[in-house]
């Protein structure tokens, strides 16, 4: 597991930009009802600070919520999305369930696998740019095989198509270590 | 061809922004809402369709509606439920990702009806790329004046608001949604109280699916009497399917109800067969929670006649011989699918998706999970198949929701049907490592 990478230093405070449509979505809700904004509020932090939720960036999305961390902890750990734990730069998450498997979801994960080196769904890839994950239905299933990489989906899935995937996120994981 | 109500203008390019939307007849049941009708009225039109909600449950919407609590001082909330993760069902983010107008438009139409000034879409986080679809749908629909303060003049106000979830399959049941649109954990409420007595922040609410709002529209603009005679006598309108599995055309169709299940599967407008020349060996018709169909069940009844796409006829027969429309999430295995690993990994999926709350859904998914795992890794005995009989009625009706039921008889109706699959995993659990059982010697014709 990767514990720091230059690319998921990143830490709290929220951005100005983030704090701004933080309080966009606070406003959508009642009076006294502001914490039906924290899953939202929790994607954004996920997204901001590295692609998973530490302790501290809990605590942080707590205080500005001002709700107890608890209340925070219970959510992250019941929703599948969030990660509790540091990522590779881009999660390939393989949807598994029934419709994809009948189309060849099996051979999809195994071929990430190989082509990843890695053994297990769950794994980073020894470079850090990749985590294999496997989802339930993800409702592509007329579109199946398919996997899903931050907000994209990707859909209709050959070997080959994966082996393009693995290139072109390569390519981007380039651009922004130059960026940075 | 059947008639089309809600993807009728699907193929116009544009038709995601609110200016082909609009010159396409977008908006028009909001003005005749507003401008002629009263909430009274729209409610009444949409009770007199008998639109059944598209969700699975097949409850009728307007009845729904006319459940909601209206006490003085109150607020009043629609909720959307858009939060589509059945398995084999992905017609909503069709209908959302192409269409997103027509969403917005039976938003505002049904808030009306209901009295409701804030209403909320709740949809599955992973469809994140979906809400922003939305979100700037909705951002034109205020731009227009549809949405905001004094809508047409009408002196009636609405605010609209995305919202996404964060992966749970739980959501989907309404009081896990609401819940998790409080922010927090997705556990089902006990009921009573009902949502339109006691539901978003503890006021009267109607959580109702994507679909079902999105056919509030042509029912308003064609009336309910005109909506009545499409489909069949119990099965009113049209409905989204979402074809999967081992099909030549798989995708999202909008079908008349009533059109038969041949046609469907087999018919050039449609799904075109079975892909790669083989044969059908079964078909789950309404989503990963309804009963399977065997082969000999699919296109017919127990009793020999046609089978349609339609509440009833898919139901014909109960759970001995039948299944159900639930979701419209149709999923079609080829003589090549083994049944007992699809049932395992369907039984994954529910042990995976449970809350945790009752303990007879907990555990018992998880027991299922398990013995299925062993019979279809060659590591089961007979014992076993009659064992996950007796789990299935130990989860069944004994939990808050339906999630249990929903595990428990997918389970059932796969060893009712396909008994001897199961027992040759037991019998020859090597080869069954190697190959598929195949077509043979499923149950015939009860």
């Amino acid at each position: 597991m990767i514990s720091t990478h230059e690319l998921q230093s990143k830490k709290p405070p929220f951005s100005e930009e983030s704090l701004k449509e933080v309080n966009r979505i606070i406003s959508q809700f009642p009076e006294g009802r502001h914490k039906s904004a924290l899953i939202r509020i929790l994607h954004i932090a996920e997204e901001e600070f590295g692609g998973w939720l530490s302790q501290e960036t809990m605590d942080y999305v707590a205080d500005l919520l001002n709700i107890q961390p608890v209340e925070v902890y219970e959510v992250a750990t019941f929703y599948t999305m969030f990660n509790l734990e540091p990522t590779g730069k881009f999660v390939f998450e393989v949807c598994r369930t029934g419709p994809c498997m009948l189309v060849g979801s099996d051979q999809i994960i195994e071929h990430i696998k190989n082509r990843l080196g890695i053994s297990k769904v769950g794994e980073t890839s020894a470079d850090g740019i990749f985590t294999l994950k496997t989802s339930e239905c993800l409702g592509a299933c007329g579109y199946a095989p398919m996997l899903q990489c931050g907000k994209v989906y990707h859909e209709h899935l050959t070997p080959e198509k994966v082996d393009q995937l693995i290139e072109e996120y390569r390519a981007k994981y380039a651009q922004l270590k130059n960026q940075n | 061809m059947g008639r089309k109500l809600l993807l009728e203008h699907i193929d116009v390019p544009g038709i995601q922004t609110y200016d082909v939307y609009r010159n396409h007849g977008g908006y028009r049941s909001v003005e005749k809402a507003l401008k002629t009708m009263s909430p009274q009225e729209v409610v009444e039109e949409v009770q007199k369709s008998a639109l059944k909600g598209r969700g699975g449950a097949g409850f009728p919407t307007g009845m729904k509606w006319s459940f909601l609590a209206k006490p003085e001082g109150v607020p009043r909330y629609l909720v959307c439920n858009a939060d589509e993760s059945e398995p084999g069902t992905f017609k909503d983010r069709y209908l959302m990702e192409k269409i997103p107008h027509l969403l917005i438009e039976g938003m505002i139409t049904s808030s009306y009806a209901l009295g409701a000034n804030t209403s909320h879409i709740y949809i599955r986080g992973e469809y994140m790329f979906v809400l922003d679809i939305l979100e700037k749908a909705i951002a034109e629909a205020y731009a227009n004046g549809w949405l905001g303060k004094n809508i047409l003049g009408s002196g009636y106000d609405l605010d609209l608001y995305v919202s996404p979830g964060g992966g749970a399959y739980i959501c989907g049941e309404e009081t896990a949604l609401l819940e998790s649109l409080e922010g927090k954990r997705g556990n089902p409420r006990m009921k009573p109280p009902f949502p339109a007595v006691k539901g978003l922040f503890g006021c009267p609410t109607v959580v109702n699916n994507v679909e079902s709002i999105a056919a509030v529209v042509p029912i308003i603009n064609i009336g309910a009497e005109e909506y009545l005679k499409i489909g069949t006598e119990k099965s009113s309108g049209t409905k989204l399917i979402s074809a999967s599995g081992n099909l030549v055309r798989p995708g999202v169709y909008e079908i008349e109800l009533g059109l038969s299940v041949e046609e469907f599967i087999y018919g050039d407008e449609w799904c075109r067969g079975i892909a790669n020349g083989k044969k059908i060996k079964a078909c789950i018709p309404g989503g990963s929670s309804v009963p399977i169909l065997p082969h000999n069940l699919i296109t017919k009844t127990a009793t020999g006649e046609t089978r349609y796409m339609s509440y009833e006829s898919l139901s014909d027969g109960g759970f001995a011989s039948g299944s159900m429309l639930g979701s419209g999430g149709f999923i079609v295995f080829d003589e090549d699918q083994c049944i007992v690993r699809n049932t395992w990994n369907f039984a994954r999926f529910y042990a995976h998706e449970s809350c945790g709350q009752c303990s007879p859904c907990r555990e018992g998914t998880g027991w299922m999970e398990k013995v299925l795992y062993r019979l279809e890794h060659g590591q089961g005995n007979m014992r076993d198949i009659d064992l996950l009989e007796q789990i299935n009625k130990k989860i069944e009706g004994n939990t808050i929701c339906p999630l249990g039921d929903a595990a428990a008889w997918p389970v059932a109706a796969a060893i009712r049907h396909f008994r001897e699959e199961f027992e040759w995993h037991v019998t020859n659990p090597q080869e069954a490592l190697t190959r598929n059982y195949g077509l043979k010697k499923v149950a015939e014709t009860l």
